[in-house]
């Protein structure tokens, strides 16, 4: 019992030490912190209902994103139909209820279904088709479902991140969460309306021809046009800041897309007005400068998600890829449409389905008040551990405090978020982390009254713990593994916290204690054990 | 110095005499719990049914009644004013407005305009219906993993017997606790899925200290009848049982008291879990045992 080999001993030791030394930078100032070498920095991550701050739950809606690519395949399937003499009627894109939409005719002659289903997938291999009662209906395949949604999220994310970074809130996290939702973190942004401004546009950006010959309609805000546009054009509302709005007839064909652009910056035009200039790449560049050349004196519409920002007229060729945009805008409405466009346009649109700010004022009290419940919480326990075990009581709570030392360094080092549960779970830990102590006393003091000797009772005390001990926690174990694995945000911190409260505690009990209970005894030479 | 001690040591409580007086007290606490659950249901909070909250610190003392009428005339549906400790202190709830996102912000602003200038918006959440449903669904489905995974580790680690009354105990606890999330003014959220895990995790940890000890009085007392055993099993891991109880318990206690608004709402329905946890496995899985035909030594060797 007396002998605890050297190797062990200095693992002992060595854990405790580490576990100060990455738990100390919690203690740290902020500016303290910044001097500190990169792999001393790390501190325990504070939700943000802790340190204020807002979070939004955006839901990228996919099913937009399939109706529009099926939309797009409907002048092709209709030319190739026609083409392959194929009769049909009702050629329409369907999006009902939780169905992925689907594109659908009617065949006049029901033989033509093989071949019909020839021509949709000469238009696009990616296609399932399946006839029923000369009813055809195409929808995505579910490999190709599969993979353009995943590549969607990815986009989305990337440009929802380019367009909080250049808004420039600090720190923000943004992450995938399940199929189709996006979860954006800014710390210290207490009101995220200008955020959500800024992520809820697609920013869509195409250049497109004017059909001069039919006239603008004038009309209040929102009203549209009582008059179909010609065929090959739409209605679109040009943005203006007066009580009534302008609609102008835009040909559908796009000229050049925003996606050639390279960059955007805030400006002021040659009357001073605040504008938006514009590069584009090569390919861009020829674009327009081939546009600019046949339309010369020609109106043109500067489009963003479906609005006319600017309508103006091609008054030269514009030849070196460099374009202005001056519109109505105010200066802040200026920045704003650059930092858009530098961005990039959503590949699909998003929702904010979930929204939660909290004040820096309420996260403060809660951590105070939490600090304050924490520390008279391990109080207590301190004193009654001691209460009812004397010395070896004591022993429980310098095991106690390495607890919580080696609870701090753990989820500093996996920069695991703390949250309000979180806190209750550090509570927790210390009520449940002196069990295995208990445990092991309990056992202790019945081979004591079954007359064994003081140091073969500690021996076989945590002999016959050990099992228990093991048991219990490897059961409570198993079920946070499962709870990480399946669970989301706050049950997954919670998780976290009881895993590595767990294990801890395992080490504290049954090697830290021990090693204490050993080297005391060892000066001692007791007899008697003052349990 | 003495020693304190909670239990003495040499205690002989007759937990398997008593055991019908227990089993009828589980009895009507699951009973109570699951007629308040079907007919009373789960008292969702916003982040279940879609909505907001507004939680505002006031400049002054508000008159309540009067600024729950004037914001009742707003005419947002069901507005609840809930004072939240201190006077200056409330938390505002209402329910999802019609329509998109303009609509819930429309409505925030609003609720801003009528509460005037100079209020401290401490937190203000958005759910959308969806998202409430999913939090609940997926929650539940994670506890109920977690529950089963468990239960298989205790299936192979001790027999089938055991995993049969830590199912019944924990069974016991969760009707237990969802039917005090019915039955009382608590509020039904994500952080009550927590309580319920922390009370199932601290209820099949008591059980299986207990458990353990039974395993072990089965090899060392051979000739004991099966109700002497467990009642002998109890008894000596009693001292233990409470004293960790007792431990957690002033831990909870402390975050109760001083741990701020928000934390002893939280703390408070796991105070009760333990509790009720504590019971279950002293009370029900032990003494439920003695109903299973549990394999003892010498029917091994036979």
């Amino acid at each position: 019992m007396l002998v605890i080999p050297r190797w062990k001993l200095w693992t002992i030791l060595g854990i405790c030490f580490f576990g100060m030394v990455f738990a100390m930078p919690n203690l740290l100032s902020p500016e303290r912190l910044q001097t500190m070498p990169s792999w001393l920095k790390n501190t325990v991550n504070l939700g943000l209902e802790l340190r204020g701050g807002s979070y939004l739950q955006l839901e990228v809606d996919l099913k937009e994103v399939a109706k529009e690519y099926l939309s797009n395949l409907l002048d092709e399937t209709r030319l190739n139909l026609r083409k392959q003499q194929i009769g049909y009627t009702n050629l329409v894109v369907e999006s009902k209820g939780t169905a992925s939409p689907s594109l659908t005719f009617l065949l006049r002659n029901p033989d033509d279904a093989e071949q019909a289903t020839k021509v949709l997938r000469a238009i696009d291999s990616g296609l399932t088709v399946s006839v029923e009662n000369a009813k055809v209906t195409a929808i995505l395949s579910e490999q190709m479902l599969e993979h353009r949604n995943r590549s969607i999220i990815e986009q989305s994310i990337e440009v929802v991140r380019r367009r909080v970074d250049e808004s420039g809130t600090k720190e923000p996290i943004i992450q995938r969460q399940g199929a189709d939702r996006i979860v954006v973190q800014l710390p210290g942004i207490e009101d995220p309306a200008e955020v959500k401004k800024l992520i809820g546009r697609t920013a869509k950006m195409t250049f497109r021809l004017v059909d001069s010959a039919t006239p603008p309609v004038v009309g209040a805000p929102g009203s549209m046009p009582y008059k179909s546009a010609p065929l090959g054009t739409e209605y679109l509302e040009e943005v203006s800041h007066e009580g009534q709005v302008r609609y102008l007839a835009v040909k559908k064909q796009v000229m050049v897309s925003g996606e050639s652009l390279i960059d955007a910056q805030a400006t002021f035009s040659h009357t001073g007005q605040p504008a938006v200039s514009l590069k584009f790449n090569s390919v861009g560049a020829r674009k327009f400068a081939d546009m600019s050349a046949q339309n010369i004196k020609k109106q043109f519409a500067i489009v963003l998600d479906d609005k006319i920002i600017s309508a103006p007229v091609f008054q030269d060729i514009i030849p070196d890829g460099n374009g202005q945009i001056s519109g109505h805008f105010t200066v802040k409405e200026a920045n704003e449409l650059s930092l858009l466009l530098r961005a990039g346009a959503l590949p699909a649109p998003l929702k904010v389905i979930e929204e939660r700010t909290v004040g820096p004022s309420l996260g403060a009290d809660s951590i105070h008040d939490g600090k304050i419940g924490t520390v008279v919480a391990f109080i207590l326990v301190s004193i009654f551990m001691f209460l009812c075990y004397g010395t070896f009581g004591f022993f429980a709570d310098i095991a106690l405090i390495f607890n919580l030392i080696l609870l701090f360094a753990g989820l500093s080092l996996l920069q695991a978020t703390l949250t309000l549960p979180g806190i209750a779970g550090i509570a927790l830990t210390i009520g449940m982390a002196v069990d295995a102590n208990v445990l092991i006393y309990e056992r202790i003091k019945e081979e004591i009254r079954a007359g064994i000797r003081p140091l073969a009772a500690v021996d076989a005390g945590y002999k016959r713990a050990v099992t228990t001990i093991i048991d219990s926690n490897l059961t409570t174990l198993i079920g946070a593994a499962v709870l990480f694995e399946f669970g989301t945000g706050p049950i997954r911190g919670f998780a976290v916290t009881l895993a590595l409260g767990i294990l801890i505690s395992l080490f504290t009990a049954l090697s830290l204690t021990r090693l204490i209970i050993v080297l005391w005894a060892r000066r001692q030479k007791v007899l008697a054990l003052p349990l | 110095m003495r020693r304190l001690q909670l239990v003495p040591y040499n205690t002989a409580l007759n937990f398997m005499g008593f055991r019908f007086i227990t089993f009828a007290i589980a009895a009507v606490v699951t009973l109570a719990s699951l007629t308040g659950l079907l007919t009373k249901g789960l008292n969702y909070g916003v982040d279940f049914r879609g909505g907001f909250i507004l939680e505002v610190r006031m400049p002054q003392s508000p008159d309540v009644p009067q600024l729950r009428e004037k914001l009742s005339a707003l005419g947002l549906g069901e507005v609840v004013l809930q004072e939240f400790g201190d006077a200056r202190d409330l938390i505002i709830k209402v329910e999802r407005q019609e329509g998109d996102d303009h609509a819930q912000e429309n409505a925030v602003d609003r609720i801003k305009g009528t509460l005037g200038a100079g209020v401290d918006y401490r937190k203000i959440e958005t759910v959308g219906p969806k998202v409430g449903s999913e939090l609940v669904q997926n929650g539940l489905k994670a506890v109920a993993f977690a529950l089963m995974a468990m239960l298989v580790y205790i299936a192979i680690r001790f027999e089938w017997q055991f995993a049969l009354c830590a199912i019944l105990a924990l069974a016991h606890d969760c009707i237990a606790i969802l039917g005090l999330f019915s039955l009382f003014p608590f509020e039904f959220n994500e952080t009550a899925i927590i309580a319920i895990l922390i009370t199932a995790g601290y209820s099949i940890n008591d059980t299986i200290v207990i458990f353990d000890r039974i395993r072990e009085n089965i090899q060392k007392y051979k000739k004991l009848s099966m109700g002497e055993l467990i009642n002998k099993s109890l008894n000596e891991t009693l001292s233990r049982t409470t004293l960790t109880a007792t431990t957690t318990l002033l831990a909870l206690l402390a975050l109760y008291f001083f741990g701020g608004k928000v934390i002893s709402t939280f703390s408070l329905p796991i105070i009760i879990g333990i509790i009720i946890g504590s019971f279950s496995s002293i009370c029900l899985a032990a003494p439920l045992l003695s109903y299973l035909n549990l394999k003892r030594g010498e029917e091994v060797k036979e």
